[in-house]
């Protein structure tokens, strides 16, 4: 089986914060990361390949530094990485994303699954998985937290708001997968020594995959950020001091007041 | 100059008409052949396989659209087993406000089978006109059906902007047809307005995990399209025995749309977690310090007739299942009452709840950052507060009703 993973590398947005005399994020200091459930979405494709053979390659749009995500997860057993790393492709919304990995994915060449992480941690949009099933004319199926491959199809299980239904669609497909999916593996120490000093990173401008310049980056991208700003914050409460009983006392006279009870 | 297809090249596959989102390429006989549909989106180059399609010219540019052809505020109507869902008449109100804004109608998109008694409601709601799209391939969303209609509609009506519930639903069918139509998609916004002057949309939504707001302009392409989580909006006000009118859209399918199947759907066996329209919620977070103390805070939401909410780390910790998670990987809810025990208030968590009417939060840290958004901050041991809050309301008549202990699912 070969199957294509996108992932991202991201700011561990757990850990930023934001400054509050300027109300802007400090970025200063957070880590970057591969997107949580990209690492799900590798370890998916890694648990197929062990279980029918194949390649998995991993593909990613970013800035130079994206190569040390791409490390990473040659240190767990991915056999090939491309990295689109251009000017061209900064400033880049889902639209523009999807259409320069679909490109990418193209010039890669044939593939049985693509395998995405639902959403990003810093954008979180959920959008570049389905965008890229429909420029690469592929099936979906989103919100997977199971898979199976049998004959030319994938059998998977998809989380609905209250249950889940099982979908199948034929292979090629593409699907998104949750962090209920797995637990990622960790690299192994010759999985590390192997990716540093074997594994070749595939490194492509925007050229080297046949991108469109009109359809690529800020150029190619129907949404723009006008304006950021802190989330507004709320007016300081009350605290309420005493004993267990009393603030018991005082929670329940004063919700009764406001008819909450 | 744009799209062309190199007669000698084509095979007569026809994966270019199924391509093709306008309908602009017709079969002459075993060759394509493009009509005056045509608008340059490239679909086709993508899906064909001999390289029969070219795009030619020396300078590709985009194609400039011109917006003011489009016009109307759309909201498409979720409904499940002919059901309307809540977030529908969520989007319908904060719909009515943009149409008025801009002086259009609102209308609502509804698609699926045997769904047509659900119009009337819509119309109660505030939708001026409903585009209706009835077949049996359509009873069960799936992508393929539900994208081709839907896309299909916008490109002959033309709306201005098109608003969808952020539900499983909308964040499979959204993109994809954002994609389809070559537009601007904004995720989860918790604030649409129209900007005063040039009449645009102006999208606000939460990123980076909700540390940061952003205001996102679609400003080149049209239909403007935005996701929008329930409970975010408020319910449009019900007008009984209004009405408006039904347009109904003939169901055209290809067999290209049927690429996946549904084989089951199998509904949770717990007892449904409700969040989203709960008038009060009690949460617990890592401060309770392990699965079983969930039952205080069942009892209490219980006693005050509302549902049980859990923050990422109980749920992460395997305390409680992720139907009753609340925050930005989880739900998003604004109910009167919210009562946070043992959560510390991590930014990804006030955004799923820092709507609620009032905010109660329990946790003996001082510096938990949930004190800062509280109305009223309780800084003291919850294994003591929360059994006298169970105890004071016993005390005044409060009971638990019949069939409600252990309504919190596990993990």
């Amino acid at each position: 089986m070969r199957i294509i993973v996108p992932i991202k590398q991201v700011p561990n947005t757990n850990d930023v914060r934001i400054d509050p005399k300027t109300g802007t994020l400090i970025r200063e200091g957070v880590e970057s990361i591969v997107n949580p459930e990209d690492l799900n979405a590798v370890e998916a494709a890694l648990g197929l390949r062990d279980k029918f053979g194949g390649q998995v390659v991993v593909v990613s749009m970013g800035p130079p530094q994206t190569e040390e995500a791409m490390r990473e997860v040659l240190a767990m057993g991915v056999d090939e990485a491309y990295l689109l790393t251009d000017r061209a492709l900064a400033g880049a919304d889902t639209l523009a994303t999807a259409y320069s990995l679909s490109r990418a994915i193209r010039k890669i060449g044939e593939f049985d699954l693509v395998i995405c992480g639902r959403q990003a941690i810093d954008g979180d949009t959920a959008q570049v998985g389905p965008q890229l099933a429909e420029f690469l004319k592929l099936p979906q199926i989103t919100y997977v937290r199971k898979l199976d491959v049998e004959a030319d199809s994938v059998v998977a299980e998809r989380v609905l708001e209250n249950g889940y239904e099982i979908v199948k669609a034929s292979i090629p497909a593409l699907l998104t997968v949750t962090k209920e999916m797995n637990r990622p593996r960790y690299p192994t120490m010759s999985g590390i020594r192997l990716s540093f000093r074997e594994k070749e990173i595939h490194w492509w401008k925007a050229e080297d995959f046949d991108a469109e310049p009109w359809r690529i980056g800020l150029e190619g991208s129907p949404t723009w950020v006008k304006t950021t700003f802190s989330p507004p914050r709320k007016a300081p409460g009350q605290i309420l001091k005493g004993t267990a009983k009393e603030i018991g006392r005082e929670v329940v006279r004063r919700l009764t007041e406001k008819n909450l009870i | 100059m744009g799209i062309v297809i190199i007669a000698d090249k084509c095979t007569g596959c026809k994966l270019c008409v199924s391509a093709c989102p306008y309908g602009a390429i017709d079969m002459i006989g075993n060759t394509a052949v493009l009509n005056s549909r045509c608008n340059d989106c490239c679909a086709c180059i993508e899906s064909c396989k001999v390289a029969a399609i070219i795009f030619e010219g020396t300078k590709r540019e985009r194609v400039d659209v011109d917006l003011s052809q489009f016009k109307d505020i759309w909201v498409v109507a979720e409904q499940r087993e002919a059901n309307l869902m809540r977030v529908a008449t969520e989007l319908l109100g904060k719909g009515r406000e943009l149409a008025e804004a801009k002086g259009q109608r609102l209308c609502s998109v509804l698609i699926g089978h045997k769904v047509r008694h659900l119009a009337q409601e819509l119309f109660e709601h505030g939708a001026d006109v409903v585009y209706l799209a009835e077949a049996e391939e359509l009873s069960y969303y799936r992508t393929g059906p539900y994208s081709r209609v839907l896309s299909e509609l916008i490109i002959e009506y033309k709306p201005d902007v098109v608003l969808f519930g952020a539900t499983t639903i909308g964040r499979d069918l959204a993109p994809r047809v954002a994609n389809r139509i070559q537009t601007g998609l904004t995720a989860d916004c918790t604030k649409l307005e129209i900007e005063p002057g040039t009449g645009a949309l102006l999208q606000t939504r939460p990123a980076f995990g909700g540390n940061i707001m952003a205001t996102i302009l679609c400003t080149r392409s049209r239909p403007q399209m935005s996701t929008v989580r329930p409970g975010v909006m408020a319910v449009a006000q019900r007008q009984p025995g209004r009405s408006g009118d039904l347009v109904e859209k003939e169901v055209k399918l290809r067999r290209a749309d049927f690429s996946t199947e549904i084989i089951k759907v199998v509904k949770g066996e717990k007892r449904h977690v409700n969040l989203e329209e709960a008038k009060v919620i009690v949460s617990g977070g890592r401060g309770l310090g392990g699965p079983d103390r969930f039952a205080l805070i069942e009892e209490l939401a219980s006693l005050l007739g509302g549902e049980v909410g859990a923050s990422r780390a109980a749920v992460d910790s395997g305390w409680i299942d992720s139907l009753h998670q609340v925050g930005q990987t989880g739900k998003t809810v604004r109910p009167r009452l919210y009562i946070a025990c043992g959560i510390s208030g991590a930014i990804q968590h006030l955004a799923g709840m820092q709507s609620s009417e009032l905010i109660v939060s329990i946790n003996k840290d001082p510096d938990a950052p949930i004190h800062r958004i509280a109305d009223f901050a309780i800084i003291a041991d919850l294994h003591s507060v929360i059994p006298a809050l169970i105890e004071e309301l016993k005390s005044r008549g409060k009971t638990v009703p019949a069939g409600a202990s252990g309504q919190a699912a596990a993990a």
